[in-house]
């Protein structure tokens, strides 16, 4: 698209990397890699988790040190030697994984991120006047370990907002975001570039990197592979130039009959246990076999006390609440739920369907010891664990040196393929899946993606949360929109808008929609 | 040049195994630098403190009498150290097993029967179980901090044993001596080497190291410790009672320090006294992460620390130091363990000054 218009070839680069090598024992992260960001430009570096991104972008904000190669910063060669130097040079950077203090405030995580001491009332009110400058609502005096991860980059955001940069790295920002958000974040950058900001953005959404990017740097497998112009290719070409072969889209074939309803919400109404959290107000739904129904939101709109009462973390009030196979389930436990063939694959990776520092064995044996009997006689059967593990890592092309490996060294990707494995594994009745392929490279997404409609058409109900639409456009059936902890009327896929689902995203028809569906019921 | 501290990709395996070693080596140079400062000898002082007290038959096995109630205690904390529940109240645990167990003989003094043992190791179990239990009660119930409780019963628990043996418990025939009746040889851990004090509690501390170490790596139960302590969502994620686990382990804990507490009333010590620990129950706290949690490193921590209880005696009557010693050595031991700690997830780089440099 490229409205901004494409800067002028005349200028000096504000940021230009030449040969940059770093070599990890085993592997070779970076190979001679060139980047060049010219000061208002928007610059896509585009590559699979492993393709050596975050390795360079850690290399130029200071974290690591490359081990050949040249810094230029506006034409002067430097080194970076910390992120606090990258910081004064004017670089900002927002990571994928967070790094903030769960247990303080939005204020006091932002105070720490910036230099000198800060006056804590005229900050919050600086925090808030960014955040919604840019349309990124932020609460200053909320606890992060309250926050959703959605609201937890909106922090990450703002604090790097705050310092003006003059480069700002984003590590797939819009993950957690509504179209319409996104929209206005893209309207965002735009005027910081024409403010004359670089921005190098890093992202698997190949539409938006062609809306808003005006170069792109590919790589693949630590190696540099070209420059292009975004605007100029198709999702598909940048898509294969990324991976290296031809990309198979996810086959969907239309189920002409759907089956019988497994699942079953009928007025499930949650407290929240969290101060800060979204009660869920008279949700009802049906899912049934062979179908995927998604659940699309905005984070923080009842997505995660709608998960816990699903999986059985937190029991709902009335067993009936909550029927598999017109079971009541709504007071049994997660084992026993397992038992009746219900798999969830949770958000968070890492400590929630992982335990980081066991290794993939023990994660398999986690969630599958009672489906899969790996119980002999009260003790771990460890040879049949092993046996199963191999065959998630098999069947689930996980990449990893091997079973003993822990979980916590797996690539996001591949981390996310494990679980998604050990639980389709299991054979269920009913899956749950929340945000499926939330940072994972595009080859794991299309593979877990395939997986699911696979899983679908052998005649599982498959229920997943995701804030990605494209995900969900590309997957689901059925399509409902949680907002403010209410759940809308599901829509046929084929039946409604991105435009449609944005406006019952923002809440507007929240409350109308909740008793078209009690009627329905 | 500037000294960076900087986060490994994996904790490091070796640095787990490498880091007590360094720590004891730290403490052995600090340890002569303060034997030197008290004007003794360091070598001798050291000579004294590792190696006479275990170089003959009766010292070697002494140094068993002693590891048997740390590495009792030891192993009990470690399966909730694991589990994140933080008992630090063994001794209160190891006391109030010694009452119960011991009690039993206090009643049944004049029963000659071969089931008086084993019906006290058990009540000592039970007794420690229960001191055990109240902070797992009050921790699941009102969200107590079981550090502060478990610690606070300590004192409950010996403040009870001394009322005991200067009242109701005392001896008849013990000319008013703070002390219960001399246990009588059916109430009494078997002997199991001639001209020594090594007694069957040993076997027992074998028995639990054993036993534990196959529940944590091979059962369900020690399964869900693991991951409690690890990753408590992911706990509850494969459906593991957090609260389960919370009384387990202090239940667990609290019976296997129980245990100790009849080995030593019913072993060296003979009877029941105002005090029948030389604070066992703490220095196992040092054992249990001395030797990383795990059964096997437990069984060469509390050797070791044994050794230094003997160690503090042997110098003192050798060369005059202050018994107290003892304490400033185990002290040192953890303090270093837990600095080197570090180690394992985190290095030491050098680098230039962080600065930006053209």
């Amino acid at each position: 698209m490229g409205d901004g218009g494409t800067p002028h070839g005349a200028l000096k680069p504000r940021l230009e990397l030449r040969g940059i090598t770093k070599a990890f024992p085993g592997v070779l992260a970076n190979d001679k890699i060139d980047l060049k960001i010219l000061p208002g430009e928007i610059h896509a570096l585009l590559g699979e988790n492993g393709a050596g991104k975050s390795t360079l972008v850690k290399i130029i904000y200071g974290v690591l040190e490359a081990d050949e190669g040249d810094l230029l910063w506006n034409g002067v060669p430097l080194r970076i030697a910390s992120p606090h130097a990258a910081r004064k040079l004017g670089i900002g950077m927002i990571f994928q994984h967070f790094s903030l203090f769960e247990a303080m405030t939005v204020t006091e995580n932002i105070a720490l991120g910036l230099p000198g001491r800060q006056n804590m009332a005229e900050l919050a009110r600086r925090i808030v006047e960014v955040s919604n400058n840019y349309g990124l609502p932020l609460e200053p005096h909320r606890h992060v370990h309250t926050l959703s991860v959605g609201e937890k980059q909106r922090i990450e955001i703002v604090r790097c907002l705050l310092q003006n940069p003059k480069l700002l790295i984003m590590d797939e920002p819009t993950s957690v975001l509504t179209p319409q958000e996104a929209d206005k974040m893209f309207e965002t950058l735009r005027r910081l570039a024409d403010e004359g900001v670089s921005i190098l953005y890093i992202s698997h959404k190949l539409d938006e990197i062609k809306a808003l990017c005006h170069k792109a740097t590919i790589l693949r497998g630590g190696k540099y592979i070209t420059e292009c112009d975004p605007t100029q290719e198709t999702s598909k070409s940048l898509a294969e130039m990324m991976i290296g072969t031809n990309l198979v889209a996810p086959e969907h074939v239309e189920n002409a009959t759907r089956g019988e309803v497994r699942l079953k919400i009928r007025d499930l109404s949650m407290e929240t246990s969290d101060q800060f959290g979204v009660n869920l107000s008279q949700i009802n739904l049906d899912v049934r076999a062979g179908e995927v129904m998604g659940i699309a939101g905005v984070a923080g709109n009842g997505q995660v006390e709608f998960l816990e009462a699903l999986s059985g973390e937190v029991l709902s009030q009335d067993p009936a609440n909550i029927q598999l196979d017109g079971k009541p389930i709504g007071k049994l436990g997660p084992v026993e739920r397992r038992n009746l063939r219900l798999a969830f694959v949770p958000e968070d990776r890492l400590g929630h369907g992982s335990v980081p520092e066991m290794d993939l064995v023990d994660n398999a044996f986690l969630s599958a010891y009672s489906q899969k009997k790996l119980l002999k006689a009260g003790f771990i059967d460890r040879s049949t664990t092993t046996a199963f593990a191999e065959e998630i890592v098999q069947k689930f092309d996980v990449r990893t040196a091997g079973v003993s490996h822990t979980a916590g060294s797996l690539s996001g990707g591949n981390l996310q393929k494990f679980i998604v494995g050990r639980e389709m594994l299991q054979d269920p009745r009913l899956i749950i899946i929340a945000h499926p392929t939330w940072g994972v490279d595009a080859g794991a997404a299309a593979a877990i993606h395939q997986a699911i409609i696979d899983l679908a058409e052998n005649g599982a109900a498959v229920l997943v949360v995701s804030q990605d639409l494209d995900e969900l456009f590309a997957i689901s059936d059925q399509i409902a929109v949680i907002a403010e902890g209410r759940l809308s009327v599901n829509r046929n896929i084929r039946e409604i808008t991105i435009e449609e689902i944005g406006l019952l995203m923002g809440g507007t028809h929240g409350a109308g929609e909740r008793k078209e569906v009690s009627s329905v019921a | 040049m500037l000294l960076k501290i900087e986060k490994r990709p994996e904790p490091s395996r070796k640095m787990v195994y490498v880091t007590p070693v360094l720590a004891l080596l730290l403490t052995v140079v600090t340890s002569m630098a303060l034997f030197e400062f008290l004007g003794v000898n360091p070598v001798e002082a050291l000579r004294n403190f590792f190696i006479v007290p275990i170089n003959n038959k009766y010292g070697a096995t002494e140094l068993l009498v002693k590891a048997t109630p740390l590495i009792l205690c030891a192993i009990g904390l470690s399966v909730g150290f694991r589990a994140n529940v933080w008992n630090i109240g063994a001794e209160g645990q190891l006391t109030f097993g010694a009452i119960v167990g011991g009690g039993v003989f206090v009643y049944f003094h004049d029963v000659d029967s071969v089931f008086l043992l084993p019906i006290m190791i058990a009540m000592g179990a039970l007794g420690g179980a229960i001191w055990g239990g109240i902070p797992a009660f009050l921790k699941t119930r009102f969200n107590a901090n079981e550090i502060l409780t478990s610690l606070m019963l300590v004192y409950v628990a010996l403040l009870l044993l001394s009322f005991l043996v200067h009242g109701p418990w005392r001896d008849p025939d013990g000319f008013n001596f703070p002390e219960s009746r001399v246990f009588s040889d059916s109430a009494t851990m078997p002997v199991l080497l001639e001209g020594t004090r090594l007694h069957f509690g040993t076997i027992l501390a074998l028995l639990a190291v054993f036993g534990t170490w196959i529940m944590l790596a091979k059962t369900l139960v020690g399964f869900q410790v693991k991951v409690i302590g690890a990753a408590p969502k992911a706990g509850a994620y494969a459906g593991f009672s957090q609260k389960k686990i919370i009384w387990f382990s202090l239940l667990f804990g609290g019976a296997l320090a129980g245990i100790a507490g009849v080995s030593e009333v019913a072993g060296p010590v003979g009877q029941l006294l105002p005090s029948i620990s030389p604070g066992y129950g703490f220095t196992a706290i040092i054992v249990a992460f001395l030797g990383r949690l795990h059964p096997a490193g437990i069984i060469f921590a509390g050797l070791l620390m044994a050794l230094t209880y003997l160690g503090g005696e042997t110098a003192q009557i050798n060369l005059g130091l202050p018994v107290a010693v003892t304490g400033v050595f185990q002290g040192m031991v953890l303090f270093y363990l837990l600095a080197c700690d570090v180690l394992v997830n985190y290095r030491f780089r050098f680098n230039k000054i962080g600065k930006v440099t053209s």
